[in-house]
């Protein structure tokens, strides 16, 4: 192929102007060329004999002149056995062989495999010489850890394709030819487990999509419980700074009930990802028995990061969870936060000189927002299996205001809402999820009408709080009363969670199904008081009760025990017979 | 050597632009006019086109200015003889010592890879239990101070900066009051501390530009002594000054302003002063604490909110005190579960209780009748907000845990405070109900009494009460 080049004939800031000879395609990676540095860019637009290019590094040094040369590739990820327990920046770069390389400091310029190339791994041959296979279909697997990594026909691949040669058992590298194919013309290509994919574009090798339908257990109980999260759905945690979205987000990629955990984390704090990266390696996934890092890729682009790659990290990471779909596996991709994401793309559109809508964001901006969503999804793969990606995206609204471009272009196309509250937080009840404002579109572990009847008693309980605020308590009814400290009582014991205590942090389905009921039963009880005072008394004793429960094991007998003193306290001020 | 030019095309703002072929982006160039002599950085290529930043401003630059490029970018030079000094923003001496040369290095490197960071797990005290106790400040963290313009935001930083136990001092200052810049020069000179510091000094009267250099040249300089393994502190003050140096730069070059004139990148930029602070593998630490004013005290203004999405928490000093609801610290969970076994319960309890004060407090206003337990609320705020609260208060962690314990006996049942049984048994102060008594009304006679006694007779209690009462 013939290579194209230019010449840099303007800078500013992170964006080149390139004037060209030849060919040149929108969101083709070019190199520009710095002594011997070569400086990784996009081009983002295309006038005449001039492309726009977004460096993905700083630009200091670059003058007018230098070449640029054009690679004739989208920005693509590499794809193969390998990823899992990798940590990289946003254009799947692995940080630790970075540090190795180059010490404290990010240096630009230095661009390394994705995939170890020199690692080998065990393949076993599944399809047979003479098979006809499309795009995605098995070749053969290798172990990846605790995982059957599928070795797929490349998805680039069109049509349909004849297996001539294929390895036997044995051990490969990832650029290792293991199969020959050829299509209807008889054209032969060679594939190894390795492939490349262009990251803004979606994969879709499999047989169709389907409805999300089976609840993806977070352990979340005010999420698994109120507003629940589909295998293959999409959801989304708005929320002023410091309300909670980070931890809700960390907490779920460790116990979320998926077989592999994608986390971007995209122009929000580093010191946050350390976190991840150090503790991960260390902890047990129950599921498992194996530590939570074996289901885990990270991608790091953090938010002194550089910009233009920041907005590639969000599509780098769903390049990879949409790979392990095809897998049959059920993927969960965790994005924090998309608002620095769409900044960037402000920033670029900024320097390009854009039209701006509103906030300054460029008028495409909720097509972008839907379409990165629409790559979520539940899949029936060719072989009849099933995998999904589900993707929960954080969003840092600008003053916590929900009214503004991209909390409301992300509302129009997710699944699920858990908006956070400032009020919440400052309160201390985490997980901050406004427990009015949130909405699911899917189905809850609990029964749903438990679930009506609770949100009943959170929404007057909340409604009378505001009433006593300004009535006062005297002249509140005791029965309005009641109903008020049952939401509170239901808000601190069942909505509130710890994210600190090992029990509380987690509790799976089967827990809450039997917790919800026992609380649900409570809060169905009539009940009478001599006064508030002593109503007030009660309700205290009831929820410090109640949290010595959520932190006692199911299988430990202080379980039971407790239980059963729960409903002897009820008991005591039921007026049911 | 170096290229000179003498024809200076457009002026606008602190931006000019002449021709000249071969130039590097970001390259430095020295500007001298009949006004004197400043740097100026390349911050625009446009064919042979070249705009320059001026960092004096370009006030008195002339279209015959003579330009003169280095072929480097901003660097600043870097040794242990930094320490007891003070420059500008750019770097010159501000003392009368002399200018340094020798161990240059760029300003706004590259980040650390993160990769190369550890878990920050060293709590920085400061003998403020609103910070010790609710929000601990760690080694390494990023952490701003909110406030309203003419709140003791300064005396406050001044404060930490010399209880902390940090290796080096770094204050930057931007639009600084010149009565301040003295107030910390000469806190940190009477206490020792000058000679451990570098102050980057740029105040209301200096160029706006040089602003813009200052938590650059702070966080470079920080990054050295780091690396050497040193425990480096930098305060910045007020980065609201350098958020609008910003806007006023983009504003010229005809920026599209995203938020309140400010431009579109004001994330990016914050983040990437703010990220600096680190705690190395192997190597030392930068901690970054950063006064932050609110335009109209309003916490959404687009600079706090920013600076809160980007920052590890944030301290907000409202009425000279810090305020429990709003203020955060991110890190606190990283160190208080090592401190002693009772801090994130008493962290917990106390602030859930005074929300409940907070809320009976707004009950009071309105005019209703006080329960018996918003009569307990009350008389706990009250005490919390005198013995916690106050900034006056001086004490260190465990003292300020066991005066926790002490307010919570004082005022309420162990099981109205919603701690879990086994903490009550272990920490609960042990006392029989008489001593209780004596001592609720031996120490704090007036808060107790108050509430009972509040219809009957006020005039007594005005008298035993301090002056703010009588009114
Ligand atoms: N579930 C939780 N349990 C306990 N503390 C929490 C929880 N969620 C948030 N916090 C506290 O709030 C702080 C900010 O949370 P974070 O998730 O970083 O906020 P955001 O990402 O929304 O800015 C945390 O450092 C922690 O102190
Ligand atoms: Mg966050």
């Amino acid at each position: 192929m013939n290579q194209t080049s230019g010449k840099i004939a303007g800078i500013n800031g992170n964006m080149i102007t390139v004037a060209f000879e030849g060919a040149v395609s929108q969101n083709e990676v070019g190199y520009a060329c710095l002594d011997d540095l070569r400086l990784m860019c996009e081009v983002v637009r295309i006038r005449g004999k001039k492309a726009d290019m977004q460096v993905f590094e700083d630009t200091t040094d670059l003058s007018i002149g230098d070449t640029v040369e054009f690679t004739g590739e989208l920005l693509s990820a590499e794809l193969g056995p390998g990823l899992l327990t990798q940590v990289y920046d946003g254009l799947q770069n692995p940080l630790p062989r970075l540090a190795e390389q180059c010490g404290f400091f990010l240096q630009r310029g230095v661009y390394l495999d994705a995939l170890p190339r020199e690692q080998k791994w065990s393949f076993s041959p599944t399809a047979k010489v003479g098979d006809t296979l499309t795009a995605g279909e098995t070749l053969g697997t290798v172990p990846e850890g605790i995982f059957e990594h599928r070795i797929m026909v490349p998805f680039s691949l069109p049509g349909n394709w004849k297996v001539e040669k294929i390895a036997g058992k044995g051990d490969f590298t990832v650029t290792d030819t293991i199969a020959t194919l050829s299509d209807e013309q008889g054209h032969e290509t060679n594939v190894s487990m390795m492939q490349r994919w262009p990251v803004k574009l979606p994969i879709q090798a499999y047989a169709e999509r389907l409805r999300p339908e089976d609840t993806l257990v977070t352990k979340v109980r005010s999420v698994d419980t109120f507003f629940p999260v589909a295998k293959g759905g999409t959801y989304c945690i708005p929320g002023p700074f410091g309300a909670g979205k980070t931890v809700l987000q960390q907490l779920t990629s460790r116990n979320a009930d998926v077989d592999i955990v994608i986390i971007a984390a995209c122009g929000e704090r580093a010191g946050e990802v350390v976190e991840t990266l150090r503790e991960f390696p260390e902890l047990t996934d129950p599921r498992t028995g194996k530590s939570l890092m074996e289901r885990t890729v990270i991608i790091c682009n953090t938010s002194s990061m550089p910009v233009a790659a920041r907005e590639a990290s969000v599509y780098t990471g769903v390049t990879l969870a949409g790979y392990y779909r095809q897998m049959g596996l059920n993927v969960l991709l965790l994005a924090d936060s998309t608002s620095r994401w769409a900044q960037a793309l402000r920033e670029t559109s900024g320097r390009l000189e854009e039209i701006p809508g509103e906030e300054a964001f460029p008028a495409y901006l909720e097509s972008v927002i839907a379409s990165f969503y629409e790559r979520g999804g539940i899949v029936r793969l060719k072989d009849g299996s099933i995998g999904s990606v589900t993707i929960g995206g954080t969003v840092s609204p600008a003053g916590g205001n929900f009214d503004e471009p991209v909390t409301q272009a992300t509302l129009k196309v997710v699944g699920a809402f858990h908006g956070l509250s400032r009020a919440r937080s400052d309160a201390r009840r985490y997980p901050a999820i406004d427990p009015i404002d949130s909405w699911s579109k899917y189905p809850s572990v609990v029964d749903q009408e438990d679930i009506a009847f609770a949100r009943d008693i959170i929404k007057r309980g909340t409604e009378i709080g505001q009433m006593i605020k300004v009535v006062g308590e005297e002249g509140t009814a005791m029965d309005d009363f009641i109903v008020h400290l049952k939401g509170e009582y239901l808000d601190a014991v069942y909505l509130q969670q710890s994210g600190f205590d090992p029990i509380d942090a987690a509790t799976d389905a089967d827990r809450q199904k039997t917790v919800f009921h026992v609380t649900t039963e409570f809060l169905r009880t009539p009940m009478s008081f001599k006064d508030k005072e002593e109503a007030r008394h009660f309700f205290h004793q009831l929820t410090q009760l109640h949290k010595d429960w959520n932190r006692a094991s199911m299988e430990d007998d202080a379980f039971k025990e407790i239980e059963k003193k729960l409903r002897n306290l009820v008991g005591e001020v039921s007026t049911d017979e | 050597m170096n290229k000179l030019y003498h024809k200076v095309d457009n002026i606008a703002g602190n931006v000019i632009t002449l021709r000249a072929p071969g130039i590097k982006y970001r390259e430095l160039a020295e500007v001298t006019s009949r006004t004197g002599t400043s740097l100026a950085q390349v911050i625009r290529l446009q064919n042979e086109e070249v705009s320059l930043q001026v960092f004096a401003g370009a006030r008195g630059v002339a279209t015959d200015a003579r330009v003169r490029f280095l072929a480097r970018p901003m660097q600043i030079p870097y040794s242990e003889s930094l320490l007891g000094r003070v420059f500008t923003g750019a770097g010159k001496p501000r003392d009368k010592g002399p200018t340094l040369h020798g161990g240059e290095v760029p300003i706004g490197g590259p980040s650390v890879n993160p990769a190369k960071r550890i878990i920050p797990r060293n709590m920085v005290r400061t003998g403020i239990p609103m910070i010790d106790v609710f929000n601990t400040l760690v080694e390494s963290q990023k952490l701003p101070i909110f406030a309203r313009a003419g709140e003791p935001f300064n005396p406050m930083l001044a404060r930490i900066a010399l209880q902390a136990e940090v290796d080096v001092i770094i204050l930057g200052s931007m639009g600084l009051k010149h009565d301040d810049y003295l107030y910390f020069r000469d806190t940190l000179e009477e206490s020792g501390a000058l000679s451990r510091s570098v102050m980057f000094v740029h105040t209301a009267a200096d160029p706006v530009v040089e602003c813009l250099l200052v938590p650059d040249v702070c966080l470079a300089v920080a990054e050295q002594f780091a690396l050497e393994g040193k425990r480096v502190l930098t305060l910045l003050t007020d980065m609201t000054n350098f958020a609008d140096a910003m806007k006023e730069i983009a504003i010229t070059m005809e920026q599209i302003p995203s938020n309140r004139g400010y431009p579109g990148d004001l994330y990016s930029q914050l983040a990437a002063r703010y990220e600096k602070a680190v705690d190395f593998d192997t190597a030392g630490s930068i901690t970054i604490l950063a006064a932050t004013t609110m335009p109209g005290d309003d916490v959404t203004h687009p600079v706090p909110d920013n600076t809160g999405y980007i920052t590890e928490g944030q301290f907000y000093l409202s009425g000279g005190r810090i305020e429990p609801f709003g203020s955060l610290s991110r890190l606190k969970q990283q160190v208080n579960k090592d401190t002693r076994d009772d801090h994130r319960v008493i962290m917990d309890s106390l602030i859930q209780l005074f929300a409940g004060y907070r809320e009976t407090l707004e009950k009071q206003t309105m005019g209703f009748r006080m329960s018996k337990w918003d009569q307990k609320l009350l008389k706990y705020g009250q005490r919390f907000e005198k013995e916690m609260m106050d900034l006056s208060v001086n004490i260190p962690l465990e003292k300020a845990l066991d005066l926790g314990w002490e307010i919570l006996a004082d005022c309420f049942d162990p099981m109205e405070t919603d701690i879990q049984s086994d903490v009550i048994e272990k920490f609960w102060p042990k006392r029989n109900a008489k001593d209780a008594e004596e001592k609720e009304s031996g120490e704090d006679k007036t808060d107790t009494k108050k509430p009972a006694t509040k219809d009957e007779k006020p005039e007594q209690d005005e008298q035993s009460n301090s002056d703010k009462d009588k009114e």
